[in-house]
């Protein structure tokens, strides 16, 4: 429970277990999610790791994986049946283009040779599509009694000119070419259809032919014997269809079963892919330990949360069970000097804020965690800039839409929508003060609520009781309420939030600017002091209250409290308008001790106490720059007296303690003196330090208090942005008396909320939340949080499965 | 200030906010997430009585009044109380 507040306690420990065993201790480990291995070979590089082959095997394991088509190792029985029936498939196709080739081929030289014979011979058959009719140019040179001899073929469309250019180029014109181009029939769905044209060429004699053929083979053109009569012609017709069909069917056939066997892989990848990622893990964190090879044991050391012991034990305990081996491992708790990490146990709710603390800087090991401050002081800070309950609402619906739909959103895997995902409990958060401070600002789409009646009163301005007439009423296009006259202002402020008729005022601005900027400055103030006050958690941890908590706060108070109590006082206290002195100037003068100008003051003894404060706050100066090297100067008076203290204590722990080897009772030796030594060598940086800091302190409260200003000017630009966009698109629309101003007003409509989704919702929610979170990580977190720790990095599979 | 329809409001936020951030983190169930609760309630509470607390304060003493366009005015002479 405390340990959110605070980073947990971590314990380093050494680990012995069996190498049998060593696998599944460190698969139990993993799934534990609780330990960080350290890495006992720092200077070793990656390829010199005693276990870097088998890390290699996982990697390459791990790249197949991701091509998802074939499996090594474990299943080579379907890899081969995968390659088998790839390949089959190929053949399968090939033949089956070359069937459908000859297919054509056939039907389309039906009526070239019909067209030849008919010359010569009377033709037996019509050709039976007589699609190509159109073809049939007479040609009158052939001689009718010789023979022809042809060639037939396929050729792909884009070559055949410069076939046929070649084919006169070497017989001279003494050739037939008839040639028609492939037509697509329905069925054949092909994955790329090559434009392929028929040709044939009918020529004297053999050696013609032959000529003609290796010219075909230059083209790669595929020639197909064609018999010479009709008969022949329809006969092996029949029988290609036939053997199509066949082809067709084991085509089928096999895609079938290819898509079965794959759909069956797949479903079982994502398991497969998981377990090589396991292994790759566990083999690389073999690589970080010792192997003891005569003994036969795996010495580790890992950090580890100290209320997580036991559990760490248990899980080692199942892990060597699992192997059979009888010996447990064993675990050895030492002690150390190095720092250990930074281990903040956090839940879905309090994840998303803990990272964005942790983006700027993980803490120091036991330092104050900002986080759960951070939880409500963030989407409020956001809320005070976004201040509109209108869109705060939309907002919120939003986060419950994630919220609810989480799972769906994380299938999507896309990068801003993980982002969104992640932080929807902070989204909510946002969007739910933000409607507070949108009912506070009075602010819903840019439009008021008048929940409780007006504090303001026109009537009392008009005569009896006031000055105006209905002559002053014409004669100027504005008035304005003048509070002093009685009973304009009611006297009791709107109960909840900003008056509505502050919405209708032409000097709205005026009003709410300066009562934006003194609210920011209060709300800044507050929110500095909070920081102030939790930098006293880390001092308590670490004894240090009186030299830098004390001067810090007083200082704070004295300057930036008093400026508060003025905001606060001039509110509450009645003054007459002209008499009102400015906050500002007070202070400026406070400053410099002026306080000669037009002398108004708020209160009887403004003066006196004013130079009290600025006084105190000058002597907090050199109290936080010089206390604390002071008083650290007169205590190395006595440091070799605790030198010799601390050598005497080493010696004793070095018999009473046994350690594994030697090594780590050395480190620590040489540790004690070199703390010692660097504390005489320091006393230069400690004044530096504290120099800096003081002079970081002080100036960076002004500047710190001016930044928070942010906040004001956030809000009226958000203010302004939502006023426009009514102003201009909506009320555009809504005030067209005419009969298409219904139509009109849908297409604004969508305009208006097009408009107010990207500028108002996105933008300016990023610009909030971007400002939000700069005031939390430096005007804040400067006040206490150092942020130079590392993080506790477990392994854990979860972490590691759910990233991909 | 001694007026009650300033009176009531201030009351009624004051014992609201003072219940969700002083009594009920009494009654948050023991648990690993108590700190947490109760932390968010206190602070929740302290931010938002002080954003209502500021709001109400600035309007308390007005150094000016709102300035309308004289439709406004006309309207809201006839037409309200």
């Amino acid at each position: 429970m405390d340990s959110f507040f605070r980073s947990e306690e971590m314990c380093l420990v050494q680990l012995f277990f069996q190498t049998e065993s060593a696998h599944n201790c460190i698969d139990e480990l993993g799934h534990l999610g609780l330990v960080q291995f350290k890495d006992l070979h720092p200077g070793t590089a990656d390829f010199q790791r005693r276990f870097v082959k088998e890390v290699k095997k996982c990697e390459e394991m791990e790249r197949i994986l991701r091509k998802q088509l074939y499996f090594v190792t474990f299943f080579d029985k379907l890899e081969q049946e995968l390659k088998e029936i790839n390949s089959n498939r190929d053949t399968l196709r090939q033949n089956f283009t070359q069937l459908t080739e000859i297919n054509h081929l056939l039907h389309m030289t039906d009526d070239f040779f019909v067209e030849v014979e008919s010359q010569m011979t009377i033709s037996e058959l019509p050709s039976e599509d007589s699609v190509y009719s159109s073809r049939r140019a007479s040609y009158a040179s052939t001689n009718g009694s010789l023979k022809l001899g042809f060639v037939a073929g396929v050729i792909k469309h884009e070559r055949f000119p410069a076939f046929e250019k070649i084919l006169w180029r070497l017989f001279h014109g003494n050739f037939v070419l008839r040639h028609a181009e492939i037509k697509p029939h329905q069925e054949e769905n092909m994955e790329v259809f090559v434009k392929k044209d028929v040709f044939v060429v009918f020529v004297q004699g053999d050696q013609v032919r032959g000529k003609i053929r290796k010219l075909c083979d230059g083209f790669h053109a595929s020639m197909y014997p064609c018999p010479n009569n009709a008969a022949a012609r329809k006969e092996m017709r029949t029988n290609v269809n036939m053997r199509m069909e066949d082809l067709r069917l084991v085509l089928k056939r096999t895609e079938e079963f290819r898509v079965t066997t794959l759909t069956a892989a797949a479903a079982n990848l994502r398991e497969w892919t998981a377990k090589v990622k396991k292994m790759k893990a566990i083999y690389y964190t073999l690589n970080l330990c010792n192997i003891d090879i005569t003994q036969k044991l795996i010495i580790a050391e890992i950090w580890c949360p100290v209320s997580d012991l036991s559990s760490v034990h248990a899980a080692l305990i199942k892990g060597s069970e699992q192997t059979g081996s009888s010996v447990t491992p064993i675990m050895n708790r030492i002690h150390t000097q190095q720092t250990p990490p930074t281990f903040n146990r956090t839940n879905v709710f309090t994840s998303g804020f803990q990272n964005i603390i942790d983006a700027y800087g993980v803490g120091d090991y036991q330092e104050i965690n900002p986080a759960p401050y951070t939880m409500v002081t963030f989407p409020f800070l956001f809320a005070v800039m976004f201040g509109d309950c209108g869109h705060g609402l939309l907002m919120t619906l939003l986060a419950v839409w994630l919220i609810l739909h989480e799972e769906h959103f994380r299938k999507l895997k896309n990068e801003l929508v993980d982002m969104l995902v992640s932080g929807r409990y902070i989204i909510l958060l946002m969007g739910i003060y933000s409607i507070y401070t949108g009912l506070i600002y009075n602010d819903c789409f840019s439009k008021s609520f008048n929940l409780f009646g007006s504090s303001w009163s026109v009537r009392h301005m008009f005569h009896p009781q006031g000055p105006w007439t209905n002559e002053t009423l014409h004669n100027s296009d504005y008035l304005q309420l003048d509070p002093l006259v009685s009973g304009v202002y009611s006297g009791n402020p709107y109960p909840f939030g900003i008056d509505p008729m502050w919405n209708i005022a032409l000097n709205k601005l005026l009003f709410l600017n300066s009562y934006k900027m003194k609210m920011s400055v209060i709300i800044g103030v507050v929110h500095m002091l909070f920081g102030v006050m939790l930098s006293l958690g880390n001092y308590i941890n670490f004894k240090d209250v009186v030299l830098k908590f004390i001067p810090e706060l007083v200082f704070m108070l004295s300057l930036f409290g008093y400026l508060t109590f003025l905001i606060l006082y001039k509110w509450c206290v009645v003054i007459k308008s002209d008499s009102a002195p400015s906050i500002l100037l007070l202070f400026i003068n406070m400053m410099f001790f002026d306080y000669s100008s037009n002398g108004a003051m708020l209160y009887k003894t403004q003066k006196p106490v004013q130079i009290f404060l600025v006084v105190v706050a000058g002597v907090m100066v050199p109290w936080l720059l010089f206390a604390k090297p002071l008083l650290m100067y007169r205590e190395h008076k006595t440091i070799f007296i605790r030198f010799v203290l601390m050598l005497m204590n080493a010696n004793t722990q070095v018999f009473s303690v046994i350690y594994h080897s030697s090594f780590y009772f050395k480190m620590n030796h040489i540790k004690y003196i070199q703390t010692i030594f660097s504390l005489q060598i320091s006393m230069g940086d400690i004044f530096v330090y504290q120099g800096i800091h003081t002079i970081e302190y002080c100036l960076g409260c002004i500047s710190n208090t001016a930044s928070y200003l942010r906040l004001w000017a956030l809000s009226l630009a958000h203010a302004e942005l939502s006023e426009v966009l009514w102003k201009m698109v909506l009320q555009v629309a809504l005030r067209v008396t005419s009969g298409m101003g219904s139509v009109l007003l849908a297409v604004t409509f969508a305009t208006f909320a097009v408009l107010t989704v990207t500028i108002l919702l996105v933008m300016e929610g990023l610009s909030a939340f971007l400002h939000a979170l700069r005031l939390h990580w430096v005007e804040f977190q400067n006040k206490f949080y150092q942020g130079s720790g590392y993080k506790f990095s477990p392994l854990s599979f979860d972490k590691m499965l759910n990233m991909k | 200030m001694a007026n009650l329809s300033f009176v009531i409001p201030m009351s009624v936020m004051t014992l609201f906010w003072g219940i969700i951030g002083g009594v009920v983190p009494w009654f948050i169930p023991k648990g690993p997430n108590r700190g947490v609760i109760v932390t968010m309630l206190v602070l929740t509470a302290v931010c938002c009585y002080l954003f209502w607390l500021i709001a109400i304060l600035a309007q308390l003493n007005p150094l000016f009044g709102p300035a309308l366009k004289n439709d406004t005015i006309w309207y809201m002479y006839y037409h309200s109380s």
